[in-house]
């Protein structure tokens, strides 16, 4: 410290944290991000203003609205296992194909995804129905489909599945396959390799599927009603119970927007459950 | 000598293990054609032996590898552990009734250590040293306590509950390196080991390979690009050059006194050939190099030195009619380990490396005119058939 230094009076200069510089975005690009998060965000606004809270416990309490609960958690729950089952299997083929059948399978895979649910319900009657292209072997069987809780299953898993197929194939993608290459190495069984490394690898993927498979069956409403119908107790899921409630003689609106604040309550409990998983997960 | 040589599988030296290990050794005769590529090598490795294969990216190291581990599906040739065959499929395409045979990686009992460690990132140390014995059917807590064993034995005692995000690249190298030897190969398989890792972690992985090679009853061959893994590790060294091994032989033969221009390049010194002029001199276009060794007159000879040993001086400082002495145009100047390496127009294979203190010395821009010096004792001379 030189002499000069010293004798200068000690005032600490304010501390400012030093930082990085970004390059800038036009301002007036706020302007439609603004509008943007308007339209996501003002009808949950509008839906939460118009709630008739003292209404809303008899609504959600009500035996229709429990019913339909439980039946479209329990519907969504068999159809994300399904999906699981089935889109795991089937993320694997298509990440280890050839690009030429990889890119046709895939094809395949997301159409359920950009096609109107309502085609999807019309192509399941196709399939399954009482003139569908089974409908006879499931007579003689002695199955009906349509128009049950199994159809409702079903429609879901239909809609589902592509979103557990295209998380899970683009987890393997990244993942690789040069650690199975070194597992196997070591002598692991390509079963082994499957458990102890592929599945562990894919499971960020895996959790981000399941949620949006999850989430997607619980909202399936298209197919479902087609397919399925519309019958209290059996295949009238919350999505059917709100339209119902919407258009229903002698129903309150008041109920359908109690309805649908319930369901939004589960989807924003099922992605904070993610989040939570995703937080403390390895790695 | 510049076409394949057989592999020389030589007698167990002095203070080799001459008890025979049942995977046995190591036979490779293998041919890959892919596209404009083609790889055709043989090489016979004794059990506790090591094979240095060098040779420059690109040259087939690690195809060959690749054909040792199961990655690599040879055109035709063969793979064998002793009796046993891991790949067999004979370039007639069977038609003496052979079986043909190409087994799964997983089936091999090979192990293979890369340039990249791979440890598994969801498993931790422990559990990825413990993972070949489990795979193969080890009880977990036996494999666990033997991966603990694992982990002092390559320093990294307590560090069993890391995960693999949690240590540094060389510590990750040390884990894969324990994983690979803990699966109790028959052979043991090392791609450029040390090339992504930082001087440091390279130089303590090195040392530790060393031990580990020093005590594996099993074959082993290390692919690499550096001279100094060869030198360290292997007794035996192979030469590949596209494609094909062009000398093989032990280390010291194969890069103390190399064969070609190419392998000179790739071992980091000077080869000059001519012809022996008396018993310790040789000339070879326009220069004049004595040395040390035992030639007979008028026959073709050859002449090694290192760069570092060569003196470089300026051009007036020096009397020509010496010998090992020579003229240069400076045409090339590129870094080398603690100085500059120096190429001269007049003689293009030649280099000669200055320390950064002498070099600031001396005009080194291209074209300025330098003498060049070698001692006696530094140039090695071998008569060449």
């Amino acid at each position: 410290m030189t002499p000069a230094a010293a004798s200068r009076p000690v005032t600490p200069p304010a501390r400012r944290e030093a930082h990085r510089v970004t390059v800038g975005f036009p301002l007036w690009l706020y302007a439609p991000a603004a509008v943007g998060a308007g339209v996501l965000v003002l009808p949950f606004a509008a839906l939460f203003a118009r709630l008739d809270w003292p209404g809303v416990p008899a609504a959600i309490t009500s035996p229709e609205a429990l019913q339909a609960l439980g039946l479209s958690l329990a519907t969504a729950s068999i159809a994300t296992i399904a999906c699981v089952v089935l889109g795991v299997p089937l993320a694997l083929v298509i990440a280890r194909s050839g690009p030429a059948v990889a890119a046709v399978l895939r094809t395949l895979t997301t159409l359920p995804l950009v096609l109107p649910p309502l085609v999807g319900g019309i192509a399941l009657l196709s399939l399954l129905g009482r003139q569908g292209l089974f409908g006879d072997a499931l007579a003689v069987l002695g199955l009906r489909i349509p128009f049950t809780t199994t159809a409702v299953v079903i429609a879901q898993t239909f809609v589902a599945l592509p979103f557990l197929v295209i998380s899970v194939e683009g987890s393997l993608r990244t993942a690789g396959t040069r650690y199975e290459l070194v597992a196997a190495g070591l002598g692991a069984s390509p079963f082994t390799v499957f458990r102890r490394i592929t599945l562990p690898l894919v499971a960020p993927g895996l959790v981000a599927g399941v949620v949006l498979c999850f989430a997607r069956a619980l909202g399936e409403f298209g197919a479902t009603a087609l397919f399925a119908g519309n019958a209290a107790g059996t295949t009238r899921t919350m999505p059917l119970a709100i339209y119902t409630a919407f258009n229903g003689a002698g129903v309150a609106e008041d109920t359908a927007i109690a309805l649908s604040l319930m369901l939004i309550l589960v989807a924003i409990g099922v992605l904070l459950l993610m989040r939570g998983w995703r937080a403390d997960a390895p790695r | 000598m510049s076409a394949p040589t057989p592999p020389r599988t030589g007698a167990p030296r002095s203070g080799d293990s001459i008890a025979a290990t049942p995977a046995g050794a190591l036979d490779v005769d293998v041919h890959v054609e892919a596209g404009s590529f083609a790889l055709g090598a043989r090489l016979v490795v004794e059990p506790g032996d090591v094979l240095a294969v060098l040779g420059p990216n690109g040259s087939g190291k690690s195809t060959l590898l690749g054909t040792i581990a199961g990655h690599v599906v040879p055109s035709h040739g063969h793979v064998r552990l002793g009796a046993r065959a891991l790949t067999d499929l004979p370039a007639d395409d069977g038609a003496d009734g052979r079986r043909r045979i190409a087994l799964p990686p997983a089936d091999r009992c090979v192990g293979l250590l890369g340039q990249h460690a791979l440890v598994f990132p969801h498993l931790s140390a422990r559990e990825n040293i413990a993972f070949g014995p489990r795979a193969r059917g080890v009880p977990a807590r036996t494999a666990r306590a033997a991966a603990d064993d694992w982990l002092a034995r390559v320093g990294l005692d307590g560090l069993g509950d890391r995960r693999p995000s949690e240590l540094s690249g060389g510590q990750q190298q040390r884990v894969a390196l324990a994983r690979t030897l803990a699966a109790e190969p028959d052979v043991l398989l090392l791609d450029e080991p040390f090339a992504a890792l930082d001087v440091e972690a390279a130089a303590s992985m090195r040392r530790l390979v060393a031990d580990e090679l020093a005590r594996l009853e099993a074959p082993a061959v290390l692919v690499t690009h550096d001279p100094l893994d060869a030198i360290v590790l292997a007794r035996r060294a192979a030469i590949l050059h596209d494609g094909a091994i062009v000398d093989e032989g032990p280390t010291g033969e194969v890069l103390g006194h190399p064969r070609t221009p190419f392998i000179a390049a790739l071992a980091g010194v000077n080869l000059v050939t001519g012809v022996a002029a008396t018993a310790d001199r040789i000339v070879a276009d326009g220069l004049e190099l004595r040395g040390v060794g035992a030639l007979r007159p008028g026959s073709p000879a050859s002449a090694v030195f290192s760069p570092a040993a060569v003196h470089v001086a300026p051009e007036a400082s020096v009397d020509l009619t010496e010998p090992n002495r020579w003229l240069g145009t400076v045409a090339l100047v590129e870094p080398a380990p603690g100085g500059v390496r120096i190429h001269v127009a007049e003689h293009p294979s030649l280099a000669a490396d200055v320390p950064s203190s002498q070099a600031v010395a001396l005009d080194l821009g291209t074209g300025s005119r330098l003498a060049f010096a070698v001692a006696e004792a530094d140039v090695s001379l071998r008569a060449e058939r």
